[in-house]
């Protein structure tokens, strides 16, 4: 078979990024620990080139490349943008608290954005082969930033964790991949669809490829029973790796998702979308119930995400295009609301003290009453009461489980029962957000000093808050882009 | 007794040649199954070219001894035998009739099968090696890798031993070996990554065969700084001196077989000495065009001196076993962060950047391998 | 025939190295059954004619990443009781979990597999084929961007490794090889001229 030089153009955002990579990479050499702030500054450099570069590789129909490995649609557009940008507010987000914590590393950027490139290959990703190895990149740099402080015994202890289960995770997906393989003889994903359909869907062994592939998408999204890491590595991690891990990593687990479900397995979606019921379903209860219990407050933000992982999935259980729409919306307006809850911790935290605590939010309005009305923002969408943007992300999920619901049939109980269920659990998880603006302003204060933050960081964390309202009170144009990109 | 022993030998090599010579002449041979001939003929000869070497490393005990003796001014071991020459044989049966100690609270297992495993890959790879143009054992297409695989086990017998004996000088000899090993292998295999560019085979008959057309054609002038660094990591890979920290005579006793006697001792000190052989035949072969001769095209094709022949392997070899002895003369032993340094932060760098100046040439059509570029397509 | 017979010997003694593994008490013990069984698997694969991949896993496996393991493995000492601790508390579990993940394969496997046609033996390639050259030609052609992406990952490793490895300890003392280096014979030697003494 004579060979084609492919087409690099579309993965021009993925070179513009590893280019820009090294330039960190040899720049922050000569850099001394005092003056890292020229590496946080070169590094955001990197993403508005990358974003600029995603821009430019903007395709005007799906663009598929390097012997089918590599694929370039708007929803990868929409995605990877998402992604560079969060991870630019994340970078501001976490300067100030690297400096003050004395870890001053140049290597926490470079990490950060190793992972962001994986993060494009896995959005990109046209075979199991090119998503497994971006999936592998993004996994490797979390594991390492999340033992990136050394002498932090939390830190270790979070890291092993992570590792080890994310290395069995890898596994299970890696057989599961072998598996399809092994009968369809493709790892790409648009060959896959039809001969996943030429083949027909009762073939045992795909069954269990399937669902071993599944277990590493559950993984990665923490969806119960597979989410015992996640609690641990939020609240070991440092904040800033938090952060990260908050917010970024669902954009990745939403690519993972839709690229093996939806675009390699439509066939077999009678089977997964079983699965993810089970998953979704339970990880609304067991997140929701759990995170009730919680005083750290990263690790009460950290079980609220397994139960918003369930509506995310429960947005693909649904199995129709709003229903992915819904999936997008959510996981795009979860990214950006858990950025600014997870950026309020660190904007709490001095030198030395970890504001890691629920009591460490008493009396915040006393103290800062913006970046308390901020915080309010935060925990209002994320409780998904109108009319912040929480609500109608949460709305679009249900709406499209019930549309679902009237194509199913005699299966149509099941879904409406779903429904139910997440608006129960909706109502509970209100619980422990409005504990937090309950402490923030009808307590006394016992902490009195005052927040310093640099003026970037204040700007960039007002702007989320105010995004999060302000994308509330006008959802049509996000969601409008939704439609448009998954058609 | 001695009459007697003498007689024995030379009864039994006589019948032995008449009972080969009658077989022959009865069509006994010709007889035979076709699998059967093909194993016996294989068998034969595997155990010929084992035996050869096993001698060549009697002979380098005593070159070693010799010659660094010279160098000193002295005269080395001239009694047993003419000149010496029985010498080997005299260490050989001594070491043989020495008791093996097993120290207490050693694992008795891995320290017994220690030695087996750092003498096993320093045979093995004479398999594909390219002894003369008509002769190698078996000529598979991944020579080069395989032979690259089996020299990265030594290492095990080295660790295994200085784990198992339980003494903190073997251990330290042996962490120390490891680190050196790895560091240095792969700084090796760089090198090697550069020959198989030239040559555009795994093959090592093939990557003679490419170094055609005289002494200016062979890798090591075009490949000069991987040559380098080829040879001289392959000294440190056999724990050899100026690199012999493992051993550290002066520092940690004996380092890895301080408690070894007997037979086991003799083992280790066979396979230093083989694995010493493999590695000068492995630089012969991949920078010194291996069994070529330096005056090819200069004399007539049908003079001994201008065919490619068996002698010129051995003679190339020669030289290097003799850079071996010499560096041991003459050079102090390497500080042990210093040879850490000259693999990780010298050695390899260097090596990775003359793979990229090869590339250009490859590229370019530069060099007398420029045949290359047109293979591919 | 004899194929089969080989395969059956060299898998016999893979399962067997790795039950090895499993049960061995020493850890180095444990890995010198891992080594074992790499090289039983390598076995299998030059079998399947993929001597290229063969030789790959001899090299990178037992040439590399266990000698790495042993050193890090004797360096630690383990201890074995301590870790076998509680093993009699918690085997009760595991071997529920077991048995009951067995069941279930055995059910899937088992029940549904009547119609599952058993994999044919692949036809046997030309003499002239060589395994290394047609992996070098998709590696680089048809797998080119994972390739590339395999690479970054392997830089990522090595930034990953350093970042977790090297930090500044205060009391550390460290040659300073240049320094070393550029060293003269005026720097550390002093003459001294000293009167004899005399004899009282």
């Amino acid at each position: 078979m004579p060979f084609i030089t492919p087409d690099f153009a579309p993965a021009l955002a993925e070179m513009t990024l590893l280019g820009a990579l090294c330039v960190v990479l040899i720049a922050d050499l000569f850099v001394s620990d005092e003056r890292r702030v020229i590496t946080f500054w070169i590094s955001i450099a990197a993403l508005a080139v990358t974003l600029i570069a995603i821009l430019a590789a903007q395709p005007l129909s799906r663009e598929i490349t390097f012997s089918g490995s590599f694929v370039n649609d708007s929803l990868s557009t929409v995605l990877k943008f998402a992604a560079a940008l969060c991870l630019g507010v994340v970078f501001i987000y976490s300067r100030d608290y690297l400096m003050r914590n004395g870890l001053r590393k140049g290597e926490f950027y470079l990490l950060s954005l190793f992972g962001l490139l994986g993060i494009f290959v896995m959005i990109s990703a046209n075979s199991m082969l090119t998503i497994y190895l971006g999936m592998e990149m993004l996994s490797l740099s979390l594991y390492s930033l999340v033992a990136f402080d050394r002498d932090s015994s939390s830190c270790a202890e979070a890291a092993m964790k992570y590792f080890v289960l994310g290395a069995i995770a890898s596994g299970a997906f890696l057989y599961g991949v072998s598996l399809i393989y092994g009968v369809t003889g493709t790892i790409q994903f648009d060959v896959l669809t039809t001969r996943v359909a030429e083949a027909g869907s009762d073939d045992v062994a795909l069954w269990f490829g399937l669902a071993f592939v599944l277990v590493g998408i559950a993984f990665k999204f923490g969806a119960v029973p597979f989410h015992m890491w996640l609690p641990d590595v939020y609240q070991g991690a440092r904040t800033p790796v938090t952060i990260y891990l908050g917010s970024l990593t669902k954009l990745a687990s939403f690519a993972l998702a839709t690229r093996i479900l939806v675009e390699g397995l439509p066939a077999l979606y009678e089977q997964w979308h079983q699965m993810l019921l089970v998953m979704a379903v339970l990880s609304l209860i067991f997140g929701n119930i759990v995170a009730i219990a919680q005083t750290n407050i990263k690790r009460m933000l950290a079980y609220s995400t397994i139960f918003h992982v369930g509506f995310i999935l429960l947005g693909f259980f649904a199995g129709n295009a709003e229903g992915y729409q819904a999936s997008l919306f959510y996981t795009l307006t979860y990214t950006f609301t858990a950025l600014g809850a997870f950026g309020t911790v660190a904007l709490l935290s001095r030198a030395g003290f970890e504001a890691e605590n629920l009591e460490d939010f008493r009396g915040l309005n006393a103290r800062s009453p913006w970046f308390a009305a901020m915080m309010a923002c935060f925990m209002l969408s994320l409780a998904g009461i109108p009319p912040w943007v929480g609500f109608w992300a949460k709305l679009h999920v249900i709406a499209a489980v019930l549309d679902a619901g009237r194509f199913a049939g005699d299966t149509a109980v099941i879904f409406f029962s779903v429904a139910v269920i997440m608006v129960l659990f909706s109502v509970v998880g209100a619980f422990y957000y409005l504990r937090v603006l309950k402490y923030m302003y009808f307590d006394e204060a016992v902490d009195r000093h005052t927040l310093e933050a640099p003026a970037d960081m204040r700007v960039a964390l007002s702007l989320n808050g105010l995004a999060v309202i302000g994308v509330g009170l006008a959802p049509g144009g996000l969601f409008a882009l939704c439609a448009q990109v998954i058609g | 007794m001695k009459r007697v022993l003498t007689l024995l030998v030379v009864s039994l090599l006589a019948s032995g040649v008449a009972l080969a010579q009658t077989g022959a002449d009865a069509g006994f041979w010709a007889g035979l199954p076709d699998p059967l001939r093909l194993t016996i003929l294989t068998t034969a000869q595997v155990v010929g070219v084992t035996v050869v070497l096993i001698l060549c490393v009697a002979y380098m005990t005593l070159a070693e001894r010799k010659i660094i003796g010279y160098i000193q001014n002295r005269i080395g071991p001239n009694r047993v035998g003419f000149k010496g020459l029985l010498q080997p044989f005299a260490d050989v049966f001594k070491l043989l009739f020495k008791e093996v100690v097993v120290p207490t609270n050693s694992s008795r297992f891995l320290f017994i099968i220690a030695p087996l495993l750092s003498i096993i890959p320093t045979f093995a790879p004479w398999t594909v090696m390219p002894i003369s143009d008509s002769f190698v054992l078996a000529d598979i297409d991944a020579g080069l890798l395989y032979v690259l695989a089996l020299t990265s086990m030594g290492v095990y017998g080295v660790i295994l031993a200085g784990w198992a004996t339980n003494s903190k000088y073997a251990l330290l000899g042996a962490m120390r070996s490891a680190a050196q090993i790895v560091a240095y292998e792969i700084a090796m295999g760089f090198a090697l990554v550069g020959v198989l560019m030239a040559a555009g085979s795994l093959n090592l008959g093939d990557i003679i065969l490419a170094q055609q057309g005289g002494v200016l054609n062979w890798f090591w002038l075009w490949l000069a700084p991987l040559f380098v660094i080829y040879f001289i990591s392959g000294v440190a890979e056999t724990n050899r001196a100026p690199f012999d920290v493992a051993e550290g005579e002066s520092e940690i006793v004996a380092g890895f077989h301080v408690e070894y006697s007997g037979v086991a001792f003799a083992v280790f000190f066979l396979a230093e000495y083989a694995n010493m052989i493999l590695i000068a035949a492995l630089t012969a072969i991949f920078f010194l065009g291996g069994w070529l001769s330096p005056f090819e095209g200069l004399l007539g094709a049908d003079s001994f001196l201008g065919q490619p022949s068996f002698f010129w392997f051995a003679l190339k070899t020669s030289f290097f076993l003799f850079c071996f002895l010499w560096f041991r003369a003459t050079f102090p032993r390497y500080r042990y962060d210093q040879i850490m340094r000259l693999g990780w932060k010298v050695f390899i760098p260097i090596t990775i950047v003359w793979i990229a100046v090869e590339g250009v040439f490859v590229w370019n059509k530069v060099g007398p391998w420029s045949h290359l570029a047109t293979a591919g397509s | 025939m004899f194929l089969n017979l080989l395969f059956y010997t060299f898998g016999a003694v893979l399962v067997g190295a790795a039950l090895g593994v499993v049960f061995s008490r020493n850890p180095v013990h444990a890995i010198m059954f891992l080594v074992l069984a790499f090289f039983n698997s390598a076995v299998l694969w030059l079998l399947l004619e993929a001597e290229f991949l063969a030789i790959a896993l001899v090299l990178v496996y037992v040439g590399a990443v266990m000698v790495l393991f042993l050193f890090v493995v004797m360096m630690l000492d383990v201890n074995v009781e301590q870790v076998r601790e509680g093993f009699a508390r918690y085997m009760p579990v595991g071997l529920l979990v077991a048995f009951i993940m067995v069941v279930e394969l055995g059910q899937v496997i088992w029940v549904r597999s009547w119609g599952i046609s058993t994999l044919t033996t692949a036809p046997p390639l030309p003499e002239d084929y060589s395994n290394t050259k047609a992996l070098g030609k998709v590696l680089y052609t048809e797998h080119v961007y994972a390739f590339e992406l395999a690479s970054v990952i392997l830089l990522l490793a090595i930034v990953a490794a350093i970042t977790l490895t090297m930090r500044k300890r205060p009391n550390l003392k460290q040659q300073d090889i240049a320094a070393q280096v550029a060293v003269r014979r005026e720097d550390r030697v002093r003459l001294v001229s000293m009167p004899a003494e005399k004899k009282e």
